[in-house]
C-alpha cells in the first residue's frame, strides 16, 4: 500500500504524468486490449450479425427502393420489374448475384435458381428496353413463373430489409407470417426449441453424472497416501491429455452390438447372443462418452478442494459423537461445496458446446443445438441464424450463472 | 575500406538476388486443398507428381472438410491463400455465383486423348463456367456377404425391406442422397426422381419411406465409418462411397459387396480462388488435371471414374494390386444401368431447407 497523500502531491507537482494509480492500472492495457480484440470484438460483431445484414439492401438497392412503395398484394409495378432485371443484370456482372440470391433463397426455397438464372437467360447484350418488344414483366415470367408470384416479391422484399428479428424467431421456431402476425413453424421445420432443451438435459444429466461418479474419485485420490494419490491422479489426466476422438472412438469398440462389453456378457451368458444391449449410437452412448470426457473437469477441482480439508476436522466430528454419515453430511460435504460448484459449473459449460461425441456417438439422438450452430457457420453459410443461435445459447448460460450466483454464489467457487 | 567499398555493392546485389530467389520460389508452387485420405493420395500419385515434373510447380497440399466457409472468410477478408480448391459440384457452382471462386475458361481444357475436342470428349453437363469436374464418384449401398445368408439384395428396394433383409442399415446423417433413395427404393424411376421431390408429396413421400426403417437406421458422419460398420457385423447393409467400399475390398479384403442398383451419381469438382496468390500456376494445375492421362492415373489408385470418354479408355488396373479397374467404376454400363445424377440445382435451392426439415424428422 502507497500513501495516498504522497502519491497525489508528487503526481500535482508533476503534471503530464500519470498518477500511480492510473499508472499501476495502465499495466492492465495490454490485457484489457487482448480481451477487447479476441473477445468482446468477436462477441459484438457475432450479436451484430444475428440482427443486421445489408448484403441485399446493398446488391439491389433500386428494387428495395421501389419495393417499399409496393403495397404487398398481387405483383409489383413494371417499374418495378425493369429497376430488378438491370440491376439482376449488373449484379451478375459483379459477382455479388450469388449472395443476394443465398439470402433470398432464405426466406423461400427454391428462388435460388430463379435468381441466379434469370440475369444467364437474358443474356449479355441487354439494353434497358425489355427483349423481343414485351415488357420486363412478361419477360421475366417468361423466364420463371416465380417472377409472377406475389410471394417471391415478399422474400425479396424481406431479404432487403438490413434489420431483422427473423434470425431470433427461426431460432426459438417462430416465423412472420404474411399478414404480419407471428406464429409457429409449421410442424415439419420445428427443431431448435426441441434442441435446445435436449442440449440443457444432457448438459444436466452429464454434470450429475460426473458429480456422482467423479466426488468418489477426487476423495480417494485426496486422502491417499502420497504414493497411491500420484498414481491415481495420472489415471485420471493420462485420458485428459488424450485425443478426444481417439476416447470417442474407443467407446465405440467397448460398447457397440458386436463389441467388448456385449462380447463378454454374451461368453458370460448373461445376455442371449441375439438380444445384445444398444448401448451405443443412442443417448446411453451419448451420456457414457461425454462423462467419461468431462470428468477430469469435475475430479480436478474437487481434489484440489478436498486436499485442502484437514483429515483432522473428520475425526474431530467422530469424537464428538457423530456417525461416519453424520460426519460426512455436516462437517466434510459442506466444506467440498465449493469445489463442487466450480467443477459442476465447468462440466455443464463445457457440455453445452459439445457437438462431435455425441455426433459420433448418439445415433439418432447425437444432434445437440451446437451441430446446427455449425451446420450453419460452415455449411449453409447462414451465420446470421448461427449468431442468433449462439446468443440465446449464450444467454442461457449467463442465465444459468446468475442463477448459480444467486443460489450458491460465485465467490465461493474455488478452482483450487 | 577498399573491402567495404566493395563489398557493400556485393551485398546489395546478394540481398537483391536472394529476395528475387524467394520471389522466384513463391511463383514456382500453388496450395491445393483437397479432402485427405486415400482419395488426396490417389490424386497425389495419379497426377500431382506429374504435374510438378513437367512444369517445376511444387504442390502444397492441404486438407479440409468440405464446405465454402473457410473459402469464404479467405476472399472476403482478403487474405487468399489457397489457390485451387476441390470441392462438391453444388459448393462450387455456389461459390462460382457468390464470386468466390475464378470464372472459368471451358475453352482451355485439352483436347482428348484421341483428338477429340473437350466439348466432344466430356460427359453432358460435365462442363461448366466454374472450374473443371475430374471425376465421378458414387454413393452406393453395399453388404457384407458374410453376414447375409442367403438371398442377397440387389436392389434399392431391397434396402428399404425389412421383412425379408432384417438387420440394422447405415446411412448418412444427412438428407442428400438419402432422399433419392427412398424415392427409388419406393419404385420411383431414376428420371422421375427430383421432378418428384420439386412437390411437396414428393418430399413427404420420400421421409415416410424413411420412416418405415428409421428405428433400424445408424446414421454414420464420416466416410470411414461404413466399412467399418460393416466389418463389425455393426449392420447388415450401409449407403457408402463407392471408393471407400472398394478400398476396404481390395486392400483389406473384406467381403462387402456393391449394389450398384439405384446409385447416386456425383462428380469432383476442381475451382481456383478468386484473388488466388499464383492464379496462372493454378491454372495449369487445373488444365493439368483436366487431361485424360491425370483422370486415368487418379483411377489407377481408387476407383473414381473419369468424366471424358477418352480418358475411360486409358483406365487399366490398380497400381498396388493389380485389380481390373473397369468393373468397380460407378459408370461402367453394366453398374450405371440404374443410376442417378444428383442434380446440384435442386440441392443448391432446397439444401438448406431439407436440412432442417431432416433434422426436425430426425429428432421426432
Amino acid at each position: 500500500m502507497f500513501a495516498p497523500g504522497k502519491g497525489i502531491r508528487r503526481g500535482r507537482a508533476r503534471p503530464g504524468l500519470l498518477s500511480p494509480r492510473l499508472r499501476a492500472a495502465s499495466l492492465t492495457v495490454p490485457l484489457i486490449a487482448f480481451i477487447a480484440v479476441t473477445f468482446i470484438a468477436p462477441l459484438g460483431s457475432l450479436l451484430t450479425r444475428s440482427v443486421y445484414d445489408a448484403e441485399v439492401a446493398e446488391i439491389l438497392p433500386g428494387t428495395m427502393a421501389v419495393l417499399a412503395d409496393w403495397d404487398g398484394t398481387g405483383t409489383p409495378s413494371e417499374a418495378t420489374y425493369a429497376t430488378t432485371a438491370m440491376e439482376l443484370l449488373r449484379a451478375r456482372d459483379e459477382r455479388t448475384l450469388g449472395r443476394a440470391a443465398t439470402r433470398i433463397n432464405r426466406i423461400q426455397s427454391g428462388l435460388r435458381s430463379v435468381v441466379v438464372k434469370t440475369p444467364r437467360r437474358l443474356g449479355r447484350d441487354v439494353g434497358t428496353e425489355p427483349p423481343d418488344t414485351g415488357t420486363w414483366r412478361e419477360a421475366l415470367v417468361g423466364i420463371d413463373d416465380a417472377w409472377g408470384e406475389t410471394s417471391t416479391w415478399r422474400a425479396i422484399r424481406e431479404a432487403g430489409q438490413p434489420f431483422t428479428a427473423r434470425h431470433f424467431l427461426n431460432a426459438v421456431d417462430l416465423e412472420t407470417r404474411p399478414d404480419g402476425s407471428i406464429g409457429a413453424m409449421p410442424e415439419t421445420r420445428r427443431i431448435y426449441v426441441g434442441l435446445y432443451l435436449r442440449t440443457l438435459w444432457v448438459s444436466l444429466g452429464v454434470t450429475a453424472l460426473c458429480l456422482v461418479i467423479g466426488y468418489p474419485i477426487a476423495h480417494a485420490i485426496a486422502h491417499a497416501g502420497a504414493r497411491w494419490s500420484t498414481t491415481l491422479l495420472m489415471l485420471v489426466l493420462v485420458p485428459f491429455w488424450t485425443s478426444l476422438l481417439v476416447r470417442t472412438t474407443a467407446w465405440i469398440v467397448l460398447l457397440q452390438n458386436q463389441g467388448v462389453v456385449n462380447d463378454i456378457l454374451v461368453a458370460l451368458g448373461i445376455v442371449p447372443d441375439d438380444a445384445r444391449i444398444a448401448m451405443i449410437y443412442n443417448m446411453t452412448g451419448t451420456f457414457v462418452a461425454m462423462t467419461h470426457v468431462l470428468l477430469p473437469f469435475m475430479v480436478l477441482p474437487l481434489y484440489s478442494v478436498m486436499r485442502s480439508i484437514p483429515a483432522r476436522h473428520m475425526d474431530a466430528a467422530a469424537s464428538l459423537g457423530a456417525t461416519p454419515v453424520q460426519a460426512f453430511r455436516r462437517v466434510y460435504w459442506p466444506q467440498t461445496l465449493p469445489g463442487v460448484g466450480a467443477g459442476s459449473l465447468l462440466v455443464f459449460i463445457l457440455a453445452i458446446g459439445y457437438y462431435i461425441t455425441p455426433a459420433l456417438v448418439g445415433g439418432q439422438s447425437g444432434q445437440l443445438i451446437s451441430n446446427m450452430i455449425a451446420y450453419h457457420m460452415q455449411t449453409s453459410l447462414n451465420w446470421g441464424l448461427a449468431a442468433a443461435l449462439a446468443a440465446i445459447l449464450l444467454l442461457a448460460v449467463i442465465g444459468l450463472y446468475v442463477l448459480y450466483d444467486r443460489v450458491v454464489g460465485i465467490d465461493r467457487m474455488r478452482l483450487g | 575500406m577498399n573491402f567495404v567499398h566493395r563489398s557493400v555493392p556485393n551485398a546489395i546485389a546478394l540481398a537483391t538476388l536472394s529476395i528475387a530467389g524467394v520471389f522466384a520460389a513463391a511463383a514456382e508452387s500453388i496450395t491445393v486443398v483437397s479432402w485427405g485420405g486415400s482419395y488426396a493420395r490417389s490424386c497425389v500419385e495419379g497426377y500431382h507428381k506429374a504435374f510438378t515434373a513437367e512444369t517445376g510447380i511444387e504442390i502444397k497440399l492441404e486438407d479440409y472438410n468440405g464446405g465454402l466457409a473457410e473459402v469464404r472468410a479467405q476472399v472476403d477478408a482478403g487474405a487468399v491463400h489457397w489457390d485451387v480448391v476441390d470441392v462438391e459440384l453444388a459448393d462450387g457452382v455456389r461459390g462460382c455465383d457468390e464470386g468466390l471462386f475464378k470464372v472459368f475458361d471451358p475453352g482451355t481444357l485439352p483436347a482428348g486423348a484421341d483428338g477429340s475436342t473437350a466439348a466432344d470428349d466430356y460427359y453432358p453437363g460435365a462442363i461448366t463456367e466454374c472450374g473443371a469436374n475430374t471425376l465421378y464418384y458414387s454413393t452406393v449401398y453395399a453388404y457384407n456377404a458374410e453376414k447375409i445368408s442367403g438371398e442377397k439384395p440387389t436392389t434399392m428396394q431391397d434396402f428399404f425391406d425389412l421383412e425379408r433383409f432384417p438387420g440394422r442399415r447405415g446411412m448418412r446423417r444427412s438428407p442428400v442422397v438419402n432422399l433419392e433413395f427412398a424415392l427409388m427404393g419406393d419404385g420411383v424411376p431414376v428420371e422421375e426422381v427430383y421432378a418428384l421431390l420439386d412437390t411437396e408429396a414428393g418430399i413427404e413421400r420420400a421421409f415416410a419411406k424413411l420412416d418405415t426403417i428409421k428405428d433400424q437406421v445408424v446414421w454414420w458422419e464420416a466416410g470411414a465409418q461404413p466399412p467399418q460398420m460393416l466389418a463389425d457385423g455393426e449392420v447388415i447393409m450401409s449407403t457408402a462411397y463407392n471408393g471407400r467400399i472398394f478400398n476396404a475390398q481390395v486392400l483389406e479384403e473384406q467381403p462387402f459387396v456393391i449394389v450398384w442398383d439405384g446409385q447416386v451419381l456425383d462428380t469432383g469438382f476442381l475451382a481456383i480462388l478468386e484473388g488466388a496468390p499464383n492464379p496462372a500456376g493454378a491454372q495449369r494445375f487445373v488444365e493439368f488435371a483436366a487431361r485424360p492421362a491425370s483422370m486415368a492415373g487418379v483411377a489407377r489408385y481408387i476407383s473414381y471414374s473419369p468424366t471424358r470418354r477418352s480418358a475411360e479408355a486409358l483406365i487399366t488396373t490398380h497400381a498396388e494390386t493389380g485389380v481390373e479397374m473397369r468393373s468397380h467404376m460407378p459408370n461402367t454400363p453394366e453398374n450405371a444401368q440404374r443410376a442417378l445424377q444428383n442434380d446440384w440445382q435442386w440441392w443448391s435451392d432446397n439444401r438448406d431447407d431439407m436440412n432442417i426439415r431432416f433434422a426436425a424428422w430426425l429428432a421426432r
